[in-house]
């Protein structure tokens, strides 16, 4: 048996409004709020990125799988916002968990996918018996142009899978990818924002892959939607996740556990990785969970868990997603301290 | 900071490793080349817990150049059992908040950028538990 036998999230404690940025740029809340189903956003403080998330995600992993960390052969971080141009992400976090030397390392990029298939990745390694354990993570801390729809949802989170043959919490049943070159998001190099094709990121891109990978992966497994506890789908905004998932067949009570983004915003690689942690955190022994991820440029990676006897002994000994999601430590800012927080004010010398 | 000083540090910055006395069982952090208590040279390496309570902290104003914009932050001694006390910045936490006693857990951030070009140095700092 192959799957995940620790996982973990971080999100930042900062929070934005959607209130608070309509109001600079003279847009209209309440129709935002309706068309994005989204009410408020995480933000990363000036010392927070993909690294930091990423090595707090992890240790939360490692609280549940109670490992040794050097036993981990492959650490694989998927982002689109990897701190260094030039330096790997993994490297750090190797580094701070305690991983090194003996490990192999790459950071993923596939738009908001990357950290999907760095959790593929290192699933495939452990089934190849290529090593013990291998480590995915998917971690984001986005930014849209000032002003621009991305800015309302573009957000901050990470989550860590760590998989293994022993003592397994989900057994990975299945999995299939799925992808087409499909421009609908993009940023060239030395661009600070990212570009996109506007109405053109939902049907061509976000639905029909999201669509043709969901398909796939029910034939190849022969089961139906009916047959699952929870699915995830990856979320943009609140409103893209629940309709491909009806689309598909699936119910909301299956798709709510795993749906953050109206108060967590589009973590980007992060997204339906730490949705899928949040069902981890009360599914129950022979729970059956769908996840499909979407990255623009365009692809989808679907994975088919299960549930195991272990799995509700560890579920409390790192903290619930969404007890990081609804702390009572949030804090929220302000536009002018938001600006600051995420670099967006020109200083002079600059 | 430079590249080199960073890279020799690691194992304390990102791992809290510290070195514990083979003779008489005091825990140094950082590690030092000979224990104070006893003068023997021979450690085993252990790390410190990642939990700890505020023993005395300050508000720095009037920062050095390279935490210009974080000013006003604070900056704790923690105590982390063992007789160990750390000095680092606490984060997530409004200056207001602040008390001696308070318990915190250091979590790993961002601690200083070399301008726009130089390294990130990465390491703790403590936050509210
Ligand atoms: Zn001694």
């Amino acid at each position: 048996m192959v799957g995940i036998v620790g996982y973990g999230a971080y999100i930042p404690r900062n929070r934005i409004k959607v209130e608070e940025i309509a109001k600079v740029w003279g847009a209209d809340a309440p129709s935002y709020k309706r068309g994005l189903q989204l009410r408020e956003k995480s933000v990363p403080s000036p010392d927070q990125d993909t690294i930091t998330m990423s090595v707090e995600a992890t240790k939360n992993a490692l609280k549940r799988a109670g490992i040794d960390p050097k036993d981990i052969g492959a650490v694989y971080i998927g982002s689109e916002s990897h701190p260094y141009a030039v330096k790997p992400s993994g490297t750090v976090l190797a580094e701070a968990i305690g991983a090194t030397p003996d490990c192999h390392c790459a950071d993923y990029e596939f738009a908001c996918k990357a950290g999907s298939e760095g959790m593929f990745v290192a699933m495939s390694l452990v089934k190849a018996g290529e090593m013990k354990y291998a480590l995915g993570i998917g971690a984001d801390t986005s930014q849209g142009a000032p002003g621009d729809a991305l800015e309302y949802s573009a957000s901050a989170g990470a989550a860590a899978f760590i998989f293994g043959k022993q003592n397994v919490l989900a057994e990975c049943l299945y999995t299939h990818s799925w992808m087409t070159d499909t421009p609908d998001f993009w940023r060239r190099e030395h661009q600070f924002y990212p570009s996109h094709g506007g109405r053109f990121t939902g049907e061509p891109a976000y639905f029909r892959t999201i669509m043709g990978c969901a398909k796939a992966l029910l034939e190849k497994s022969k089961m139906k939607p009916e047959d699952f506890a929870y699915a995830v789908f990856h979320q943009p905004n609140g409103k893209f996740p629940m309709t491909v998932g009806k689309r598909i067949g699936f119910k909301t009570e299956q798709m709510e556990q795993g749906w953050l983004c109206p108060t967590l915003g589009n973590t980007y690689s992060g997204a339906s990785p730490i949705g899928l942690t949040s069902i981890l955190d009360v599914a129950k022994p022979g729970d059956l969970i769908f996840m499909v991820s979407y990255g623009s440029g365009a692809g989808s990676d679907g994975f088919i868990f299960k549930a195991t006897d272990r799995l509700p002994g560890v579920q409390n000994r790192a903290v619930h997603t969404r007890a990081m999601l609804d702390s009572e430590r949030r804090k929220y800012l302000d536009y002018g301290t938001y600006t600051k927080f995420r670099g967006k004010i020109k200083l002079r010398g600059e | 900071m430079s590249a080199p000083k960073y890279w020799r540090e690691m194992a304390q910055r990102y791992r809290f490793e510290a070195a514990k006395c083979k003779k008489c069982g005091k825990v140094l952090f950082p590690p030092r080349l000979a224990c104070p208590a006893c003068k023997s040279r021979e450690f085993e390496n252990t790390r410190i817990n990642d939990k700890g309570t505020i023993e005395t902290y300050t508000i720095v104003r009037i920062p050095p150049s390279q935490f210009t914009d974080e000013a006003p932050y604070p900056v704790a001694i923690v105590n982390m059992g063992d007789n160990i006390r750390i000095l680092c910045q606490v984060a997530d936490c409004e200056p207001e908040e602040l008390k001696i006693g308070m318990p915190v857990r250091l979590e790993f951030r961002k601690i200083q950028q070399e301008g726009k070009s130089g390294i990130l140095a990465y390491g703790y700092k403590c936050v509210p538990e």
